[in-house]
């Protein structure tokens, strides 16, 4: 698919950066302010979608970036999992055991282990909508030729 | 009461999209529709009068919060609405590109 | 309040029935799209923050998914067909709709009344939930640490959408290798 027309190419340029950094704010801000992973997660696969609607699909090497994002998705999800084991091990033989230390409420780092899930659930939710966005891309561009 | 009912007619709207509608795009739209009534229903039943939203600010006393269990729910809810749509749509554009048609009679084929 | 969230649900209700019933496809997409963005407004009445973000963002994403897939198909309804038994089919219809929103009366007589909900089961997770988990967002203590289980199928079944998307998408059919 072609990209749109120039004001809309630098308008995009100027604001995808700041919905990229508003999605990481969400995604930290987790455990204080409403947000977490999920809403965090697709606002920033937001910021992508728009980039790649604003400058159409022959500027990208469509193929790698879909291999990237399968990548980055899977190892997101993988490293949830290894967290939560460690939780077992770490005492307790429970298996979501939040066992880095709780800090005072309403400080940036503190609840544990929970801003490193919002973290990594959110790249996962992210490149999982990105992952659907680029097949579908794909599937337009190379099968229905 | 008079808000649940109108929750279940919409839910009812849904239903009756998916019944009768012949084109396969609005049998989808039918589908979100329906599971958008449920996100609000169970939202309602949770729902306290004067009450606050359930995170806590340094500096309120005593503050009486609304169910935080309903909004955990819907929350999983609402991501897994999305995933199920998403497969719908990849399966209903195979469909499109084999029979070049929305309708859903013309879907007749049992092999191939 | 009631009579707030009764018009707002009122103003979804047209919006669905026009969105099943509208001649072009895209003009049944935008209706869609009141459906969702209401829901959001409810949301935020029901002071439920968390849950608008989610619901304004995946709504977002899935108008932009349907719209990329119709515009690159055809955009035109199908013709109506004869209608023979309209007005037995409506009569029908509505006779059933009348019928279910009895028996749901019947079933929702032993609820709270909207606002007077009391919170039994949610006490045990709330007391002492900031000391217990340690963050300030309940909901977020409750998703992560209490029921981390579910958030963990939630992830899961995103996964499993994507990779299936992605076989569905690839695998070639018989006609279509020749």
């Amino acid at each position: 698919m072609e990209g749109m027309s120039n004001i809309v190419k630098k308008v995009t340029q100027l604001i995808s950066g700041l919905i990229f950094m508003y999605g990481l704010y969400i995604i930290t801000h987790g455990h204080l302010t409403p947000g977490g992973g999920f809403a965090g997660g697709a606002i920033v696969a937001g910021a992508f979608i728009l980039l790649i609607l604003a400058f159409g699909s022959k500027a990208l090497n469509l193929k790698k970036e879909e291999n990237a994002t399968s990548v980055t998705e899977s190892s997101a999800i993988l490293i949830v999992i290894i967290l939560a084991a460690i939780g077992m091990a770490a005492g307790g033989a429970v298996f979501f055991n939040n066992y880095l230390p709780l800090g005072r409420v309403g400080e940036l780092i503190s609840a544990g282990v929970i801003p490193l899930y919002n973290i990594f659930i959110g790249m996962e939710v992210a490149a999982a909508l990105l992952t659907i966005f680029l097949a579908f891309v794909i599937y337009k561009e190379e099968v229905l030729k | 009461m008079i808000v649940f009912i109108m929750c279940f007619i919409l839910f009812l709207v849904g239903l009756y999209g998916v019944l009768t509608r012949r084109n396969l795009i609005k049998i989808v739209i039918g589908l979100t529709v329906m599971e958008f009534s449920v996100f609000l229903f169970l939202v309602l039943i949770g729902y306290i009068a004067h009450g606050e939203a359930p995170i806590i600010v340094p500096g309120m006393k005593e503050p009486v919060f609304v169910d935080p269990l309903p909004q955990a729910m819907v929350l999983t809810a609402i991501v897994i609405g999305l995933a199920t749509t998403a497969m719908l749509l990849s399966i209903a554009i195979r469909i499109y590109k084999k029979y070049g048609t929305w309708d859903i009679r013309e879907i007749k084929n049992l092999r191939g | 309040m009631e009579l707030l969230l009764s018009i707002i649900i009122g103003f979804m209700i047209i919006g669905a029935i026009y969105a099943l019933h509208a001649n072009d496809l895209l003009s049944a997409l935008m209706a869609a799209g009141i459906v969702g963005y209401s829901l959001v407004i409810c949301f935020l009445l029901l002071k439920a923050p968390d849950l608008a973000i989610v619901q304004i963002v995946v709504e977002t994403i899935t108008l932009i998914y349907m719209v990329a897939i119709v515009l690159n198909s055809s955009r035109k309804e199908l013709d109506k067909g004869k209608r023979r038994n309209a007005f037995l089919n409506i009569s029908i219809a509505v006779l059933v709709a009348f019928a279910l929103v009895y028996y749901f009366q019947l079933a929702i007589v032993n609820l709270d009344v909207l606002g007077e909900h009391a919170p039994r089961m949610a006490k045990a997770y709330m007391d002492g939930a900031a000391e217990k988990t340690g963050s300030a967002n309940l909901v977020t203590g409750v998703l992560f640490d209490f029921r981390g289980y579910d958030t963990l199928g939630e992830a899961t079944i995103l996964f499993t959408a994507a990779v299936g998307v992605l076989t569905i998408l690839r695998i070639k059919g018989r006609k279509e290798k020749a």
